[in-house]
């Protein structure tokens, strides 16, 4: 069955990365100065060359966002419902090797996180789970998604990757999104963040795109982890992917994301640092290749950060996340995932968002079409 | 080198064969052109008679034959007719076009699919010729068709690419070859189309019809190996920005 591996592997890391670095500014003008940008153009506007371009970037940006997305700003909330977990990585409070006390939420801490959610005002939510296939597996993911529905209208998930016959299982239940993010497009550095357990294999997490594809997901959300790997070339087999992915499964709407490494207790330190620059460059070199797909932005970054970025090319941003699992209502100082930055309530970001003239949006689509 | 099923081409144009006003004049304009593709319908061809005079001249090394089902006005035809033209013409290659409207000639998109689908199970090379619909591209595509064949304008009219914004949407999302057919009226418009990224380009009326068709085919030839150039060589940008204050980004400075 074709996959998006058949593509990928007709690309050189280095290749990819030499390109990208050789880029002109007359490149980076050409990339501006057209309406149907090409990934060649993707690959000007992530250079080092496209940096002196910021603000026309974000001007374009904006404007694109704009029309398509309108003056609205999704927000959105996890909701960790374990952190069990059987995989080595490096950069993951939840790490199999990391001395942190394991909980998987019963059906009824679950209800009780999912009071409080509600009371925020969220009316979808993102489940989070690590990945522990013996406890927190399909049939979990069943019980749990049949508990909640009636309190969303959408339900999204961030788990392990699973087959197609699994999603084909969820689907009906409600599960509208599925994040899946491939951590690094560079396969030996994959290699040496994930020694151990079933993420280690790299084209099985590779593939799951194309899995949920062929289940008919109605989202899908990608990225990469800022800072495991040289971002740029990361960023461009991101782009690849999602093209790939639009061409193939075209019935599905995709987003991205890209988290930058945060701290966590013991935690890895990042081999490559991208400043706040940086990602108002990378995300404003998505929106002027991509119109339709949506952008987030999480509460790992600053406030001062998210403030601005609303203006910028992003479509939804989160807001009161807790990491860890029964961190709203059932035991809010166990161990996080990852430390928040931003630390402001969804009601603060809500006016927040009002004072620059978006409206905060708390739901993806109304629950009678899902 | 375009690839169609298990077919390369070295000419992007494909040509038809229909409005010349004699066969040996056909002959000369599509050697001319160097089309490999070239499409003939069925309803032109006498069936069973080895001497038939319009395949007589299509008998070269270089010209592979693309039978099509005009005239027929419904899946259920298609499928006979494709039957027909694969026994008569030795291929199994077929441009699918079904226009109940005799009129314009506007193809029928629920029959096409349904027709495509019927013919997919029966191992024909489908290239259906279709309305500029992107979605309908995507939906032939999943049904087995081997290229698709969105029209530029309506058929004979020689009105160019009037269908330009969704031809470039089909042309981003397709994973087989995009032909644009129909409604090329000169070697610009076939250039435009090779520009926007096109695989190849389907002309017939504005090839037979020209004043001198052998030297309107080369015109042809030309302008589609340069408009296939251009989009390899990547066109410089038009336009222009200036942009005094940083509104957006200055509270990375600060």
């Amino acid at each position: 069955m074709n996959s998006f591996k058949d593509l990928f592997e007709s690309h050189s890391w280095d290749d990819v990365k030499e390109s990208i670095y050789s880029k002109t500014k007359n490149d980076v003008e050409n990339a501006l100065h057209t309406s149907r940008r090409t990934l060649e153009d993707f690959k000007a506007l992530i250079s080092p060359a496209a940096v002196a371009y910021l603000e026309p970037m974000a001007q374009i940006s904006q404007k694109l966002t704009q029309k398509r997305f309108g003056k609205t700003i999704q927000l959105y909330i996890p909701l960790y419902l374990s952190n069990e977990c059987t995989n080595i990585c490096t950069y993951c409070g939840f790490s199999l090797d990391n001395k942190v006390r394991r909980k998987t939420l019963s059906d009824e801490e679950i209800l009780r996180e999912v009071a409080v959610i509600k009371n925020l005002g969220y009316d979808h939510v993102l489940l989070v789970t690590g990945e522990a296939n013996q406890t927190v597996h399909v049939e979990y993911f069943q019980r749990v998604l049949k508990l909640i529905r009636p309190f969303f209208s959408q339900v999204s998930m961030e788990v392990q990757p699973l087959d197609t016959e699994e999603y084909t299982a969820l689907i009906p239940l409600g599960l509208t999104s599925v994040l899946i993010y491939q951590e690094t497009y560079h396969k030996e550095d994959y290699k040496k963040h994930h020694p151990k357990g079933k993420k280690s294999n790299f084209n099985y997490r590779l593939e799951t795109p194309d899995r949920l594809g062929r289940a008919g997901i109605h989202k899908m959300g990608l990225g990469v982890l800022i800072g495991l790997e040289d971002w740029r070339t990361d960023s461009f087999f991101t782009a690849l992917h999602v093209n790939y992915l639009e061409k193939t499964y075209w019935q599905t709407r995709y987003s991205l994301s890209f988290p930058r490494l945060r701290p966590f207790s013991g935690g890895l330190e990042p081999k490559v640092e991208m400043n706040d620059r940086e990602l108002v460059q990378l995300i404003c070199a998505y929106r002027l290749f991509n119109e339709e797909v949506e952008i987030s932005l999480s509460t790992r970054e600053s406030e001062k950060f998210r403030d601005h970025c609303v203006q910028l090319g992003i479509t939804s941003i989160s807001a009161g996340s807790k990491t860890n699992p029964g961190g709203y209502a059932v035991e809010p100082e166990s161990l996080e995932q990852f430390e928040i930055s931003d630390e402001r309530s969804p009601e603060v970001i809500a006016e927040m968002i009002r004072s620059k003239g978006y409206e905060p949006v708390w739901k993806d689509w109304d629950k009678v079409i899902c | 080198m375009l690839k169609i099923a298990d077919k390369e081409f070295s000419s992007r144009l494909f040509t038809g064969t229909g409005k010349f006003n004699s066969s040996k004049l056909m002959e000369e304009a599509l050697v001319a052109s160097g089309s490999e593709l070239v499409t003939v319908a069925l309803r032109r061809v006498n069936m069973g008679d080895q001497d038939d005079n319009i395949l007589l001249h299509l008998n070269h090394p270089k010209i592979n034959l693309l039978p099509n089902t005009s005239g027929v006005r419904t899946a259920k035809e298609a499928v006979f007719a494709a039957q027909l033209a694969r026994e008569a013409l030795e291929t199994n290659w077929l441009k699918l076009e079904i226009h109940p409207d005799p009129k314009y000639l506007i193809p029928d998109p629920i029959e096409t699919l349904l027709a495509t689908e019927e013919l997919a199970k029966l191992g024909f090379v489908i290239l259906p010729y279709i309305h500029a619909d992107p979605v309908l591209c995507k939906r032939l595509e999943n049904a087995g068709a081997s290229a698709v064949m969105p029209l530029g304008s309506p058929i004979g009219s020689n009105k160019g690419l009037k269908t330009i914004d969704f031809l470039e949407i089909i042309i981003e999302q397709s994973n087989v070859p995009v032909i644009v057919d129909a409604g090329i009226g000169s070697p610009s418009d076939a250039a435009k189309a090779m520009e926007i990224g096109a695989d190849a380009v389907l002309v017939n009326t504005a090839i037979a019809v020209a004043g001198n068709p052998v030297q309107m085919a080369i015109a042809f030839k030309m302008a589609v190996e340069a408009g296939r150039m251009a989009y390899h060589a990547r066109l410089a940008k038009q336009g222009n920005y200036a942009i005094a204050s940083s509104p957006l980004t200055a509270f990375l400075d600060e």
